[in-house]
């Protein structure tokens, strides 16, 4: 869509005015109003319902504000559909990936397009085009299920950006990627900004915000509470500007946080460090012994090769990783969800190789997925039942097969006040909470009634900075009441901050190792690891 | 819409019945609006139906028929007199054929093979029964060749289940193949292993009168419709109360779950099929005993779609499903008599069926649009609609 010539002061702009929508219950965007410039990469930061999710649909066309307008270079427009919204140039990347598995690259790529045929040759062309834009390197005729999550994002990016674009909306792009990786995709925006596009970029870490971004708006509780323009963002420090979107993020709970040094720390923007005062657990008994593991599978990301580790009581053990090396299929051959072909897996010395999942969670094998919306839980069951998910047909909850609703919620409030979930009733379907409850719902389940070991795959991808917290802290409880952790992650903060060892996965083998000391070289020698695996990677 | 600027029309008034997307909306769900849900569920099932019926009787408008004179025949030999105890008898196995499809169906598989099972469950009863009636009792014959065309039927599951959970193949094209495979197996066993010798027309012995499922008292309705109310009530209860029916629901939201959760899927793949095929082998050994006594080849009442918009508008409840099926029932009771006395072809039911079928899916595009605050109209349409207004209008500006 191009505007009219004779609107040219206006041009280069899609300005949003007195946005305000309204669902039964809560105000998502309360009279919000931002100017979102060509060759800028505009902020918004806020907690998790704060609004982002939802002025991203108004823009992207999934819904539609009650009232207020948006102008695109001064033209008032409607976007009705995601198809209006893809015609006006504005793309975006959401959080979950929105990639068809089982089709390659490039057909994923195509299938936005229209048309009876479809046109192979110009549609290679054009990924060349935009991988040459973005700076990545993407092979077309690879099944998406294949991509590590970092490549999954450049596609998915070059599939937003696939009819032309102006604006490009990144959803808490950086969550999932490793350091390595939120580094390449910095690249990749100031090409495209460069190139002159609009880019809309979601996140809750501060350190992102200052460096990567042009200009910052602040959202909280469906409101506009702050702004930072390009020239005021110049003239700050990073120092200054955190603390001032620190203020406008959590306003008056800033002084629940206690001082603005733990609120940025809650907001990322501090350098992790390894907890201190750490106990020694090596003279504990082993409870997880993992025994030359290797899976049946066929994809990397889900297939491990000869796994040996051993974990004692109380031990937090992080697996540090590129994306899509093999921790899910780690995480699968433990919960017992992944046949293996050979090698064992023993739990206080009995031998659990062979056993299934339900047999598994019995004897406390517990697994907190990373794909909490799909595999985690059952959007349209009950927050009640999906607490229980792992326990249907057992007593006392079920009697003779039959449902015994009272107990079911009398456990269901019981887990609620306990992991202080936020749900209006257990009865309310899980899929309408926020990302933070629906991960605590699966903590709850997974956490209590004789857990061992539990292994938790990417525990706070997307999000809020309170969760995140909260997760870590129900994490170190269990470690200190004597429980293991296998923490899966690719937040090498978060695996330093937790773990007493970490080892360093890579094309589905650990390649090595490291004690987490508390020692200033820790970060260093896992990304050797991780490096040396990537480089493995490159042959 | 009479201005130029149709999209800006405001969602207003609607906004109130928005499910909630994504996480901005965790403090929503209360009673109120569970009532209006319920209230919304129970007019999205009806509207289709009532727009198919408004179309149907255009359609016969069209042909020159009177629909009042058509709908009031249907009314009239479907329901008034005894007409109601017919309707009864022919929703025995439609009941029990959509239960087997619900079971299946809530587990996201799709067993289309109905109609091979159905008569190869049929013809097992109708082949056997008078030599074992004669040879033991009725009552024996009942419950023997019951268990009988319900293990057939079952049987006839097998090979599709089998592919599906072990190797994923697209069970709608396996049942379907096993489908039309059963029904040419059905024909042949009449032909040249059931034939009556003492008729030149290929068809089975017949059950002596005597010797059907006997009446509920008071009626010419055999009991046959109790045992598929009582299998409705059943399965309604596994499906809403027990283990089962939870790891049933877990199973069919999303299989990556139900892994998750450690719910086997191949046996719960092979459970399904077999019990959607048990039922409708049920379904036949009723039919075949309460109703017909016999069959012939070339015979097949495809029961599974005539039924099938009725298990969707009944979102999948067994007990939910009763009403339609009566409805259906009682529509096609009277609409065969009503078709032959107007003259219109009785295939005009299977277009009525098939009306409410795209009104059905016009209904959910509609709720589905509505439930996102979205505009009722897709946009392809407003456009086209937009572009002669706009040229109009820019032309009156002139």
């Amino acid at each position: 869509m191009s505007a009219s010539p004779t609107l040219a002061p206006a041009a280069g702009v899609i300005s949003l005015s007195g946005i305000t929508k309204a669902f039964p219950g809560v105000i998502a965007n309360d009279d919000i109003s931002l100017d979102i410039l060509n060759g800028q990469v505009h902020c918004l930061l806020g907690e998790n319902g704060a609004g982002k999710s939802t002025l991203i649909s108004i823009l992207a066309g999934m819904q539609f504000p009650d009232s207020g307008s948006i102008a695109i270079d001064g033209v008032p427009v409607t976007i009705g559909s995601p198809k209006a919204a893809m015609k006006f140039g504005i793309g975006v990347v959401h959080q979950h990936s929105t990639l068809v598995p089982s089709l390659t690259v490039l057909e994923n790529l195509m299938l936005g397009e229209g048309g009876l045929m479809l046109k192979e040759k110009r549609a290679a062309s054009r990924l060349e085009e935009l991988s040459g834009l973005l700076g990545a390197s993407i092979d077309p005729n690879i099944l998406a299920s294949d991509l590590a999550l970092g490549q999954q994002q450049q596609v998915e990016i070059a599939k937003a950006m696939w009819t032309g674009s102006r604006l490009l909306i990144l959803d808490e792009p950086t969550s999932m990627l490793t350091p390595s990786a939120i580094e390449s995709l910095g690249e990749s925006m100031s090409r495209l900004k460069a190139e002159g596009l609009g880019i809309v970029f979601i996140t809750h870490k501060l350190r992102e915000a200052y460096t990567m971004g042009d200009c910052v708006t602040v959202l909280r509780g469906g409101r506009k509470v702050g702004e930072l323009t390009p020239e005021r963002m110049k003239s700050l420090t990073e120092a200054e500007a955190q603390a001032e979107i620190l203020r406008a993020m959590f306003g008056d709970d800033l002084a629940a946080a206690g001082s603005i040094e733990s609120a940025a720390e809650l907001a990322g923007a501090t350098e992790a460090a390894p907890e201190a005062s750490r106990v020694d657990v090596t003279g504990r008994p082993v409870r997880l012994q993992v025994a030359g593991v290797t899976s049946v599978g066929k994809s990397m990301d889900v297939s491990v090769t000869d796994i040996s580790f051993s974990i004692h009581e109380g031990e937090i053990f992080g697996i540090a990783g590129i994306d899509g090396h093999g921790q899910a299929g780690l995480a699968e051959v433990l919960s017992g969800q992944r046949a293996i072909a050979s090698g064992t897996i023993s739990l206080e010395g009995a031998d659990i190789t062979r056993l299934g999942v339900r047999s598994r969670q019995e004897k406390g094998v517990r697994y907190v997925t990373d794909d909490r919306l799909h595999e985690g839980t059952v959007g349209n069951l009950s927050v009640a039942i999906n607490l229980l998910l792992k326990r249907i047909g057992m007593a006392p909850f079920w009697r003779f097969g039959q449902i015994n609703k009272t107990a079911v919620n009398d456990e269901a409030k019981r887990l609620i006040t306990q992991y202080t979930i936020r749900t209006p009733s257990p009865s309310t379907r899980v899929g309408t909470l926020s990302g933070g409850n629906i991960q605590k719902v699966l903590l709850a389940r997974e956490l209590g009634h004789g857990a061992r070991v539990v292994v938790v795959n990417k525990p706070t991808y997307g999000l809020d900075l309170k969760s995140v917290r909260l997760v870590h802290d129900l994490l170190r409880a269990f470690a200190a009441d004597g429980g293991c952790v296998v923490l899966i992650s690719t937040e090498l903060d978060e695996l330093i901050e937790l773990s007493d060892r970490i080892g360093v996965i890579s094309r589905g083998s650990i390649v090595g190792t490291v004690q987490n000391d508390g020692g200033p070289d820790v970060a260093e020698r896992v990304g050797h690891y991780m490096i040396g695996g990537r480089a493995h990677d490159n042959d | 819409m009479t201005t130029t600027d149709t999209s800006t029309e405001s969602p207003d008034g609607i906004t109130t019945e928005i499910t909630p997307l994504e996480d901005e909306a965790e403090l929503v769900t209360s009673r109120s609006s569970s009532g209006r849900r319920a209230i919304d569920i129970v007019v999205r099932s009806i509207v289709p139906i009532v727009l198919a019926l408004i179309v149907a009787a255009l359609i016969l408008l069209a042909l020159g028929k009177n629909p009042l004179q058509f709908y009031g025949a249907i009314i009239e030999n479907g329901l008034v007199g005894q007409n109601w105890e017919n309707s009864l008898v022919m929703m025995t196995p439609l009941l029990l054929v959509a239960i087997g499809l619900i079971v299946v169906f809530r587990g996201q598989l799709w067993n289309l093979g109905y109609d091979g099972q159905f008569l190869l469950g049929g013809v097992v009863v109708a082949g056997l029964a008078p030599q074992l009636i004669a040879a033991t009792s009725p009552g024996i014959a009942y419950l023997v060749l019951t268990l009988a065309a319900i293990a057939v039927a079952a049987a006839w599951t097998i090979i599709p289940a089998w592919l599906k959970a072990f190797f994923g193949t697209n069970e709608i094209i396996t049942t379907i193949v096993m489908s039309t495979i059963g029904v040419g197996l059905t024909n042949i066993l009449i032909e040249y292993v059931f034939q009556n010798p003492a008729v030149r027309t290929p068809q089975s012995r017949a059950i002596d009168p005597g010797d059907m499922l006997p009446y509920i008292p008071g009626t010419q309705v055999p009991i046959g419709l109790i045992v598929a109310l009582l299998v409705a009530v059943i399965f309604q209860f596994v499906l809403s109360r027990t283990s089962f029916g939870l790891r049933l629901d877990v199973f069919g939201s999303s299989a990556k779950a139900a892994r998750h959760v450690g719910i086997n899927s191949r046996t719960m793949t092979i459970v399904l099929f077999l019990i959607s095929g048990g039922l409708i082998g049920l379904a036949a050994s009723m039919d075949i005993f309460g109703q017909w006594g016999y069959m012939r080849t070339n015979w097949n009442p495809s029961y599974g779609n005539a039924i099938m918009p009725f298990v969707f508008l009944a979102r999948l409840s067994p007990v939910g499903a009763i009403p339609f099926i009566a409805f259906y029932s009682v529509f096609a009771t009277g609409g065969t008599i009503a078709a032959q006395e107007s003259g219109v072809s009785v295939d005009f039911l299977q277009i009525v069926v098939a009306l409410i079928l795209v009104f059905m899916t016009v209904t959910e595009y509609v709720g589905t649009k509505r439930d996102l605050g979205q505009s009722y109209l897709p946009d392809e349409l407003k456009d086209a609609m937009r572009k002669p207004l706009n040229a109009l209008t820019g032309r009156m500006r002139k």
